[in-house]
């Protein structure tokens, strides 16, 4: 098991390095930077002072290795637009994504799973119905619809919850059923199918055969080898919940950092893009190994590969 | 006489398939006495897998299982509660399943399985339970048992597993055990071998047992009765010295000649085959169900079939003594 996770672990800091690469290269893909911070009425000559200001002048690789330096301390360099340090912007921000993220896939796992395995110990019966229903209505609904219908309903007609703002729990509460209900098809169809083929399988007829109780079976035997996928599913998920909650930010006027992303892209913050891209996609990183030790611990044969 | 522990009358199994109903095993009827070996023998798709499972409780939910009487010492299982079953099963019933690469769960360790039953059903410690799940991993001839016991399935070989397969069906003793087949995913060197040990320790502990399997040379050594199924009916049961040594229903004798026997089979001799097809087993089978591939059917057999025979030694078949002694007499 510890060599398993020290390999994942060697594997997720190369991918790291490389992620970072791309993430800092996206500064020359988009333009000349130099250009950009200058912005439209600049004359060449202030364009060129400001290429030596801000190092853009040097080697690529030397800019690289000088950026990740200082972002591995915690320093990505000051934002264009607002004129402060981005890593204490984006600090500020993430509190109100992780929370949003967190609470999330909290919601769809807890709602997702017990569907998922109601519906397959009775398939076709009418919760296994209901599960369908609620699972095609979630992936056809627009998060952005569904956010403003519940708006529409709990917070200006019956008045029961805020309609925007992250100031207290109750702000969260419509935000997670969001985003959440975004997730839950996917989360819910995999628990589904995944019990149904596991509990046909001749170990669950081996664990009755010596006698165990239907719950034991449903969940020690049988939930235990179909959940395996939906943890790499989820930690994917939770990932995009971090760095995709633009929609529900925007609507439940949450200032988190899926927003402040969209923001910077606007206006072209690129030190603020390039640490969001970055710190985005250090969560997935973080999440998929977590997901593999996670995996690895429920299914032993995992370990050995 | 003494009550026999398991006895089973008219037994009956419908499968609910697109377009009918499918009679996978139709009216049949066993006694199995305590520490007795019945072999149940016939072709694939006969029922033999779906009676024992009727008899564990384990078919499907869409299965249909039907019977006059079911007795397993006293206890009336068709109409026990899931409750009871559930007491019963790995406790005084066990089975040995035809799969050993997939009857394991793959989570989890060796030790946690075989300990299952017995901490399910008896009031033993973990301890306790892990010292008796090296013993019958001894038992059943696995080295360094107690380093298996924190192995994973698929660090076993397939004979280990069903060797494991087999030490857990007998963790709590029980008193009938049945296998289903258990040697037909091995290796033809080690089947032998596992159906020997599993026979012995069947003995040893005096269990009844009801034995699956293909293998007439392995039922000639170990049964004391013999069952033959063809699609869906018991055609002949007796001892097993009777129904080898006058076979009477002319599919035993069939499949007699398809195998070679020490001390039957004269060397250089052919060995014959059945022609023919099983009928389909969905909707009713006029008559006698083996009468398509039988060289003495005639008209009558299309008609209601007798039972004939002494209770021991008992077979389905128009013909007096299923016109055994006229088969000898042309041989
Ligand atoms: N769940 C099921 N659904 C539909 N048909 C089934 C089901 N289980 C068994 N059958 C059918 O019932 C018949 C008897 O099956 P069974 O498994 O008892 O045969 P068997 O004698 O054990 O054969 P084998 O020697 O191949 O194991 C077969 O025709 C089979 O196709
Ligand atoms: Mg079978």
């Amino acid at each position: 098991m510890l060599t398993f996770i020290l390999k994942r672990l060697g594997l997720a800091v190369l991918v790291a390095f490389t992620v970072s690469f791309i993430s800092f290269s996206l500064l020359f893909l988009a333009g000349d930077p130099a250009a950009a911070l200058a912005g439209e009425t600049a004359s060449g000559e202030d364009i060129e002072s400001l290429r030596k200001l801000y190092g853009f002048d040097r080697p690529m690789l030397v800019q690289y290795g000088d950026w990740l330096f200082s972002a591995i301390q915690g320093d990505f360099g000051e934002s264009y637009y607002f004129r402060l340090p981005v890593a204490s912007l984006i600090a500020e921000r993430l509190s109100v994504t992780m929370t949003l993220g967190v609470c999330g896939i909290s919601f769809a796992l807890l709602t997702a799973v017990p569907l998922g395995v109601a519906a397959a110990i009775r398939p076709n019966s009418i919760i296994d119905r209901v599960a369908l229903f609620l699972s095609v209505a979630g992936q056809a609904m627009p998060s952005f619809w569904f956010g403003l219908i519940l708006i529409v309903i709990f917070a200006i007609q019956l008045g029961w919850l805020p309609p925007s703002g992250a100031s207290s729990p109750v702000h969260f509460i419509m935000p997670t059923i969001v985003l959440g209900y975004y997730a839950m098809p996917a989360i819910m169809r995999l628990t589904r199918a995944g019990m149904l083929d596991v509990l046909s399988s001749d170990y669950i007829r081996t664990a009755r055969a010596k006698g165990a109780p239907e719950g034991r079976v449903l969940f020690r035997h049988a939930l235990r080898n179909a959940i395996i996928p939906v943890v790499s599913l989820a930690a994917v998920q939770m990932g995009f919940m971090l760095g995709g909650s633009i929609v529900v930010e925007s609507i439940f006027a949450l200032h988190g950092a899926g927003y402040l992303a969209w923001e910077s892209i606007a206006r072209n913050d690129l030190p603020t893009v390039q640490a969001l891209i970055l710190v985005f996609s250090m969560f997935y990183i973080v999440f998929t190994f977590l997901a593999d030790v996670l995996n690895a611990w429920l299914d032993p044969r995992m370990r050995s590969s | 006489m003494e009550k026999p522990l398991l006895s089973v009358r008219n037994l009956t199994i419908d499968i609910p398939v697109g377009g009918g109903t499918l009679h996978a095993v139709r009216g049949i009827d066993f006694d199995l006495n305590r520490g007795e070996t019945l072999c149940i023998v016939g072709e694939s798709g006969s029922g033999k897998s779906l009676t024992s499972l009727a008899v564990m409780g384990l078919l499907g939910k869409t299965i249909r299982r039907t019977a006059d009487r079911m007795d397993f010492d006293g206890t009336d299982l068709t109409r026990a509660n899931p409750r009871t079953m559930r007491k019963l099963r790995g406790a005084r019933m066990s089975m040995i399943f035809q799969e050993p690469m997939t009857s394991l769960n793959p989570a989890y360790t060796i030790g946690d399985q075989l300990t299952e039953a017995l901490l399910l059903h008896k009031p033993v410690g973990r301890e306790a339970a892990r010292a008796r799940a090296v013993e019958l991993l001894e038992k059943v001839g696995i080295t360094a048992a107690e380093s298996r016991l924190s192995q994973y399935p698929h660090q076993l070989s397939g004979g280990l597993r069903q060797r494991v397969m087999i030490a857990m069906a007998l963790m709590c003793e029980p008193e009938l055990i049945i296998a289903d087949e258990p040697t037909t995913a091995l290796d033809v060197t080690i089947q032998a071998q596992i159906l020997r040990l599993l026979y012995d320790l069947g003995r040893e502990m005096n269990m009844a047992m009801i034995l699956i399997t293909h293998d007439l040379g392995v039922v000639a050594r170990v049964a004391d009765k013999v069952a033959v199924m063809y699609a869906g009916e018991l055609v002949e049961t007796g001892p097993a010295a009777d129904v080898f040594n006058t076979p009477s229903h002319p599919y035993t004798r069939g499949l007699l000649r398809c195998i070679p026997l020490p001390g039957k089979t004269e060397r250089g001799s052919t060995l014959g085959t059945i022609p023919g097809i099983v009928p389909s087993l969905v909707g009713d089978i006029e008559g006698c169900a083996f009468r398509t591939r039988c060289p003495y059917a005639e008209a009558a057999c299309r008609s209601e079939i007798p039972r004939q025979g002494s209770a021991g030694h008992a077979f389905r078949c128009i013909h007096e003594d299923g016109k055994r002694q006229a088969e000898e007499a042309t041989a």
